[in-house]
């Protein structure tokens, strides 16, 4: 089963990596680096993808003759999505254990950050046939 | 068959030198790309299943080309009957007629050539051109494509037959280009081999720094292309380009993957080797006239390379040199590196003011590196609160993960350092 995992951070919270000594900064992206090397070798790993910051995001809708009508920036949003991993895994136990290591990734002074991870099962195809 | 495997491994080699000039061959001669492929396809893997037992052919590409040219035969037949049955309207054209083999023609470096300037026809995107190069002409498959560019494989096989079917609607394939039209073919070819490039020595998303297989690729393509045209100056700029560029590869990046600095890393791990050939590629390049981009970047990596230690860099001369490049382009990041060697030669703050007029440029307003850029030149004016904000700026703005790691580490030293 495949699940998700969504790394929300707030915007004046605890995450706010660029104000951190160089030190912190450079345990936390090794911590990264490093968690993610696990997830590929335990063959866990579909996908993940950081994003670009929020400063520029914008909100899209379609006009009257289907032109885009774009809405933004929004420095005042509470919250944004940093980045995600999609892992298929045996089990939701096994899911919530890697967003709880993901969770735990270092922030100033090397103590873990407890960030708050989003855990979503992703939809499947349909159901086998049953008579 | 105790020497197999030595001739499997030459059997190899050979086949990917020769795929794209039998495509060629057989392209020009049917008009059907996607068909041809297949059927090239097919005869590298009838090659591959005889050669090892029976040896070589003694004209291992005529063998290919008569294959591919059957199995071509077959699939005309069966689209002719098909479209019969189908239509129940006889082609004008006689089957007999419109299979009439040409003879197996010599040129080789014409149908490698005539492949390439159909995959980077400009009527098609840069993506499909890259994709359609690196499969026809790089003869990888689509599985190792898409990993390259980290999208699905069915992502990059669908991107690939668009390629295809655009081509097919164009009529692209049947273009000779004229003599005047060469140029500007040839300068699509070496910019979607400068784009392959690129995209493996500066990924352009994603935590890896470098896809070195792309950059590879790019570099043997580069090498193909000057061996098949060896008087064109700037194909000789963009292969010197690429080996100074790569020559930095691996002092490039620490070792938890952190970008380095040109004016910080380590200079012995550059390659020497490929510093000496883009060197003398440039050397023998450069006094026949008519110079351009592709030289003109190569002569200011070569000017980094031979340079001793940051400190010994010759910046007037790179500023000459990107004096040069701007005349004859105008790209806001040629101007963008112009300021940059102002700021070496004549110091931060003539940089600085360079860098006022460019962020009026609406094609560089907003981008990531200018930001970046003023952060340095402020660092080095000594603000080290202005730089501190700009590198968080542009920290904020770039797509690179490895790039916005870098960033933020540079701002956090300047802001260490004030304690």
């Amino acid at each position: 089963m495949k699940y998700m995992l969504m790394m929300n951070t707030p915007t004046g919270g605890p995450y706010q990596i660029a104000q951190w000594p160089q030190q912190d900064i450079k345990a936390h992206i090794a911590f990264m680096m490093s968690f993610a090397r696990q997830l590929g070798e335990s063959g866990e790993l579909v996908g993940a993808e950081g994003l670009a910051g929020p400063d520029q995001a914008k909100v899209v809708r379609a006009g009257k003759d289907g032109t885009p009508i774009t809405d933004g920036v929004f420095p005042e949003s509470k919250e944004f999505l940093a980045g995600y991993w999609i892992v298929d895994v045996d089990s939701p136990e096994r899911a919530y254990q890697i967003a709880a290591q993901a969770s735990a990734a270092p922030g100033p002074g090397g103590a873990p950050l407890n960030l708050p991870i989003e855990v979503r099962q992703v939809m499947s195809g349909p159901p086998a046939d049953s008579f | 068959m105790a020497g197999a495997p030595p001739l499997d491994g030459r059997i190899q080699h050979l086949l990917r030198e020769l795929s794209p000039q039998v495509l060629g061959a057989v392209v020009r001669r049917y008009r059907d790309f996607a068909a041809s492929e297949d059927a090239v396809q097919e005869a590298l893997i009838a090659a591959v299943t005889h050669w090892p037992g029976e040896g070589l052919p003694d004209n291992p590409r005529a063998w290919l080309i008569r294959v591919a040219g059957r199995r071509m035969t077959d699939h005309v037949r069966a689209e002719t009957a098909r479209r019969h049955r189908e239509q129940i309207v006889v082609s004008l054209v006689p089957p007999e007629e419109q299979l009439a083999i040409a003879a197996v023609d010599g040129d080789e470096r014409d149908d490698t050539l005539d492949l390439l300037f159909m995959c980077c026809h400009p009527t098609l995107s840069p993506s499909s051109a890259i994709a359609l190069t690196l499969r026809s002409v790089g003869g990888l498959t689509t599985a190792e494509i898409a990993r390259a560019f980290l999208v699905p494989e069915a992502t990059m096989a669908q991107r690939i037959s668009r390629a295809k079917q655009t081509i097919k609607a164009s009529g692209v394939p049947f273009e000779v280009p004229t003599a005047e039209q060469r140029a500007a073919r040839l300068g699509a070819v070496n910019h979607v081999l400068y784009l392959i490039f690129n995209e493996g020595y500066t990924a352009s998303s994603g935590p890896e720094l470098h896809r070195t297989d792309l950059s590879g690729e790019a570099l043997r393509l580069a090498r193909l292309l000057h061996r098949l045209i060896p008087d064109d100056g700037e194909v000789a700029g963009l292969l010197a380009l690429m080996l100074l560029t790569d020559a930095r590869r691996a002092a490039r990046t620490g070792p938890a993957g952190e970008l380095i600095p040109l004016d910080e890393q380590d200079r012995s791990r550059w390659d020497r080797d490929a510093i000496g050939e883009g060197v003398a590629l440039l050397t023998a390049t450069l006094p026949r006239g008519a110079v351009g981009p592709y030289q003109l970047q190569a002569a200011v990596a070569a000017v980094h390379d031979e340079a001793a230690s940051a400190a010994e860099t010759d910046w007037p001369q790179i500023l000459a040199l990107y004096g040069l490049l701007q005349r004859i382009s105008d790209n806001p990041m040629v101007t963008l590196n112009h300021a940059i060697a102002v700021a070496m030669v004549e110091g931060p703050a003539a940089g600085l003011e360079g860098l006022d007029a460019l962020a009026r440029d609406p094609r560089l307003a907003g981008h990531h590196r200018l930001d970046a850029v003023r952060a340095h030149l402020l660092e080095r004016a000594g603000d080290r609160d202005g730089a501190i904000a700009f590198f968080q700026r542009a920290a904020e703005r770039t797509a690179s993960t490895a790039e916005r790691n870098y960033l933020i580490t540079r701002a956090a030293r300047l802001r260490d350092a004030a304690g």
